[in-house]
């Protein structure tokens, strides 16, 4: 059998876009692990969150989407800050299987509210007029707005990784993981930039909703059934690790792509099998620095 | 062997012929239980309004059979076989549950039918299409009512073929029914001079279709046929649409609800044809019922689900009062033996397999341009005729 | 020693007064309730070998009750087997694939070894997706319940029901005896203070593996019972979910207890019952999430943990060294 290479090259594409998802998702979950070392399980259901609150708000607040593209994030990073401040701050000093176990009994809770509210078929938003039609690329047609979720995302993507690794914001970021006392000693209030960090994280996954409403239908289990991947690529990226965590993000997007074309059955299960041969050859990841 | 199965079938006939010697209504009242997907993919066509239509059928047929009340208990079996089958074994073994409607996805009818066999409780299937339940896995407690994948495929494919569509790809839900319904698509395709050039199979409650539309625009088919329903047919059709796929193919929606048809543009779905067991618009009886039905749901267009649902309880309470008793074998042998006839079950008879036999409809579905309101959605373009659209019974079938 | 043998006995006299009442429950609850939840329990009791008794939290223990589950399910189908021979391949498949998983994990420590042991159960589920003998989305159905030793009839819910209590309580025992052995000791060893285990001389990853073998064989075992009571297998078992579950059961009832995933499991069962009809079916993972969330800010220990902890506050004396 032979390759059709048009084929192969449209579900690579695919597979980019997937994995533009992935990518923004994965680096909230690095940045929130790198910072607080704690496993945000309810970065799913803020990413469902998002979702909602784009749907909602052109429901019942005639907000469009370029609106909620800047409006949603932040009232998600809200939530994200005040459930740093009130759930997970109390117990940051126990064991970390406790956040994580917290954040998903928090994930579970906003999953229930969304499903017994709106129920779990689906609603469905509309594409934004600006970003209706598409490109002809010879291979496929490239709907338009499929091509501006991968921009989105790596401006995005690229704006975080340049601000943690080469500012002077970045740089505290980066001291406050290493050793918070030393840097409490210089005046910088570190439990403040814990609380913003987080809500930075969960931003990142609300940005991710808004732009997934349009895409995939806004239902109250969108957020679980990505989590698990998204959770495996950071592990496969190395945990903590904002670079690793961008790379592997966009890579595994598109081997899932290359699955889809020579096996479609194991597409979903293909990072789980990078996933074991990483941990097993590498522990602390693809770019992870061992422990 | 061959005895055994002749005293079965006696001892059957002895049950139809003398419903006197059967022991009345067992626990001193009549209880149906809805099973099906009340917030899934399948929760519009069928969901909470089949809950709704049943009570209609019990309102409608006096509240009481024989003197004792009916009433109604429901469940959310979210598709998963599970969760069906230990609801079904629950409300069978400890709430006295007579007979189960509703009866959605196909694998979990399949596991609910094993439960409710064995304890010999009618199941009366409303929403699932797979056509096993009066085939390979068929028994005499199965009333399988509303259409099932061979209406659909005989209904929809072969015109399709006729008009000289050759080339098909299958998009299939991974599922009992999805299997079901292309292996019985496939086999009209085949025998009709066509050739299946792929299929994709994805998993039932995908959002995203843009890989598997990707792989039938590879394929080179003219056809792409849906062998799935609710919101994955809503879904897949959107992405087929946002890739480009229509315009180089035909896609041809296999089982639709009148639900999936509202809640997809008529730019995208207008001039579809498809096959269907009921339309609301047919006719001042359907109209008349599904006005009541609308009334009572808040606006939701009734499917072919909901009418099936109403239709199989009102015929299912009138074998009751026939047989004078609840028991599992003699209503069913009154089920088969007295013709329903309501909006919904048109020309009907309930073969000895427990395939309801009846009327269904070729129909085209509206153009914006063509519609005088929301709901205005079918053309019927032609009836067929039960004993063309149904498949033939099979000898071990025979329940008779 | 005098202490020891008063928590023994105390042990003893609540095991006792508990069967008693098991014993009795079918006339009271429906039989098939009772099932479900001494199979879960029993699934959250192996699972809290690991957790509780070594410290280390898998994340894949689904593939081993549905490892047990899906090969009974498939040789009381396909060959006629008793249901206690049939029970028993099934936790010796799941005891094997213990060893696989094991062997490839106990290397990790934390998270990673919850993260591999996840990312291998995401393989075994595809693989029971995938494979023709499972019936993948459709769930392997009218799996035999059987005759048990070839006469006792388990179609009766009665019977079933002796059934599964005699396997919980077989079950319950292996495990209580493994923490009470000498084994059992050296698990405790390592999961106060590994370095100081490996620096004694013991093999820390042999024990390690030894336990989670056995830990997987009486998940497997759970699975198998619950296949035969449900008559019916399906990919819920399998999937990451079901992991998440009895992590919730056990943290819930209290880990590293030995009775508090019985009472976890009891918890969770009756509220996932309570709301699964109709319009309250909504409900249950608000709750759970609640609960999770509850547990996690106040109540670490889990409801048999703080009790104990509770009992040892207040009466130092006459409970000050039950550590069980």
């Amino acid at each position: 059998m032979g390759i059709n290479l048009f084929a192969l090259m449209g579900q690579l594409l695919v597979g980019l876009i997937n994995g533009s998802f992935y990518a923004l998702l994965a680096l909230g979950l690095a940045i929130i692990f790198g910072l607080l070392r704690i496993i945000n399980f309810a970065q799913g259901a803020m990413y469902m969150l998002g979702a909602f609150c784009a749907w909602l708000g052109l429901q019942y607040l005639n907000m469009n989407y370029w609106l909620a593209l800047i409006v949603v994030p932040v009232v998600v990073g809200l939530v994200g800050i005040l459930m740093e401040r009130f759930l997970v701050r109390p117990i940051a000093q126990q064991d970390h299987l406790y956040s994580l176990l917290l954040t998903f009994g928090i994930a579970l809770m906003l999953q229930g509210t969304f499903n017994h509210l709106f129920g779990s078929s689906g609603q469905s938003y509309a594409i934004p007029a600006a970003l209706q039609g598409g490109f002809n690329l010879g291979f496929m047609y490239l709907p338009m707005y499929r091509g501006w979720i991968i921009l989105v995302s790596l401006v995005v993507c690229f704006g975080a990784w340049w601000t943690i690794e080469k500012t002077r914001l970045g740089a505290y970021l980066r001291a406050g993981t290493e050793n918070p006392k030393l840097l409490q000693g210089f005046g910088v209030n570190v439990p403040l930039m814990i609380t913003l960090t987080f809500g930075f994280g969960v931003g990142l996954a609300g940005l991710a909703g808004v732009l997934a409403a349009p895409v995939y239908s806004v239902s109250a289990d969108m957020g679980s059934n990505i989590l698990i991947v998204v959770f495996a690529i950071v592990v496969i990226g190395g945990m903590g690790s904002i670079g690793g965590a961008i790379l592997t993000g966009i890579g595994m997007g598109v081997v899932e792509g290359l699955t889809k074309y020579f096996y479609p059955e194991a597409s979903t299960t293909v990072i789980f099998m990078v996933m074991v041969l990483v941990l097993l050859m590498k522990p602390a990841g693809l770019f992870g620095k061992e422990a | 062997m061959k005895k055994s199965v002749l005293t079965t079938a006696l001892a059957l006939a002895t049950l139809a012929v003398m419903p006197a010697q059967a022991t009345g209504i067992s626990d001193d009242k009549v209880r149906i239980g809805v099973l099906a997907d009340m917030g899934g993919p399948y929760g519009d066509l069928c969901g909470k309004n089949c809950v709704e239509a049943v009570k209609m059928a019990i309102e409608d047929f006096g509240g009481t059979v024989l003197g004792k009340p009916i009433d109604v208990v429901s469940a959310d079996d979210q598709n998963k076989p599970d969760l069906g089958s230990a609801k079904a074994r629950e409300w069978i073994e400890s709430e006295h549950v007579d007979a189960i409607n509703g009866l959605v996805a196909s694998s979990v009818v399949g596991a609910v039918a094993q439960v409710a066999n064995a304890a010999e409780k009618p199941i009366l299937i409303s929403g699932a299409g797979s056509n096993t339940f009066t085939t390979t896995s068929c028994s005499p407690f199965n009333a399988h009512w509303t259409y099932d994948v061979v209406s659909l495929a005989k209904g929809t494919v072969k015109p399709m073929l006729d008009a000289g569509k050759k080339k098909w790809f299958f998009i299939t839900a991974d599922y009992a029914f999805g299997h079901a319904l292309e292996k019985v698509a496939t086999g009209i395709i085949e025998s009709n001079g066509g050739t299946v050039v792929g299929s994709a199979r994805a998993p039932l409650g995908t959002t995203d279709y843009s890989s598997f539309v990707l792989q039938a625009m590879s394929s080179g088919a003219d056809a792409v046929a849906l062998a799935n329903a609710g919101k994955d047919f809503v879904n897949s059709l959107k992405g087929a649409t946002e890739f480009g796929l229509t315009k180089q193919a035909t896609m041809v929606g296999l089982l639709v609800f009148a639900s999936d048809t509202k809640a997809i543009e008529a730019e995208v779905i207008g001039d579809m044809r498809l096959t269907t067991g009921f339309y609301w618009d047919r006719d001042d009886n359907s109209r008349a019922w599904s006005q009541r039905f609308m009334e009572r749901t808040g606006g939701a267009i009734p499917t072919m689900a909901h009418a099936g649902a109403y239709s199989s309880t009102l015929h299912y309470l009138n074998a009751v009062k026939e047989a004078g008793t609840d028991e599992g074998k003699a209503v069913m042998a009154k089920m088969k033996a007295i013709k329903p006839d309501d909006m919904f079950a048109r020309n009907a008879t309930l073969r000895a397999d427990g395939r309801l036999v009846h009327d269904m409809y070729q129909v085209r579905v509206k153009k914006a341009d063509e519609r005088k309101n929301a709901n205005d959605l079918y053309e019927i373009e032609r009836v067929i005729p039960g004993e063309q659209a149904f498949g033939e019974m099979i000898p071990e079938c025979d329940f008779k | 020693m005098a202490n020891l043998l008063q928590s023994d006995r105390s042990f003893y006299t609540t095991a006792g007064i508990l069967l008693v009442g098991a014993l009795l429950a079918p006339a009271l609850v429906y039989p098939v309730f009772l099932m479900k939840f001494l199979c879960f329990a029993l699934f959250a009791c192996a699972f809290n070998l690991m957790l509780g008794f070594v410290g280390m939290l898998s994340f894949g223990h689904a593939a081993f009750l549905a490892t047990g589950g899906y090969v009974t399910g498939y040789l009381m189908t396909n060959f006629g087997l008793t249901p206690e021979i049939g029970v028993v391949l099934g936790m010796l498949a799941s005891a094997l694939l213990g060893w696989g998983f094991g062997a490839l994990s106990v290397k990790r420590e934390g998270i990673y070894f919850a993260m591999v042991t996840l990312a291998l159960a995401q393989l075994v589920f595809f693989f029971y997706l995938q494979a023709p003998f499972t019936g993948g989305e459709n769930g392997m159905q009218g799996i035999p319940r059987g005759q048990l030793f070839g006469f006792i009839n388990l179609g009766d819910n009665l019977n079933m029901y002796y059934f599964v209590l005699a396997i919980f309580v077989i079950g319950f025992a292996l495990i209580h005896r493994t923490v009470h052995s000498p084994f059992g000791q050296v698990l405790k060893a390592i999961r106060e203070n590994e370095a100081r285990a490996t620096s004694l001389g013991y093999d820390v990853r042999r024990y390690k593996l030894m336990a989670f073998v056995i830990s997987a064989a009486i998940a497997g075992l759970a699975g198998a019972t619950k296949a035969l009571v449900f008559e019916l297998e399906s990919l819920t078992d399998a999937h990451w979910h079901m992991s998440g579950e009895v992590v919730l059961m056990t943290l819930l009832g209290g880990m590293g207890t030995i009775w508090g995933p019985v009472v976890g499991a009891a918890i969770v069962i009756a509220i996932a019952t309570i709301f699964s009809g109709g319009e309250m079916g909504n409900y249950i993972h608000i709750i759970m999430g609640a609960i999770f969330v509850v547990c996690v800010l106040a109540f670490r220990r889990g409801v048999v943990g703080e009790f104990r902890h509770f009992m040892q506050r207040n009466f130092q004396a006459a409970l000050s060294t039950e550590r069980t």
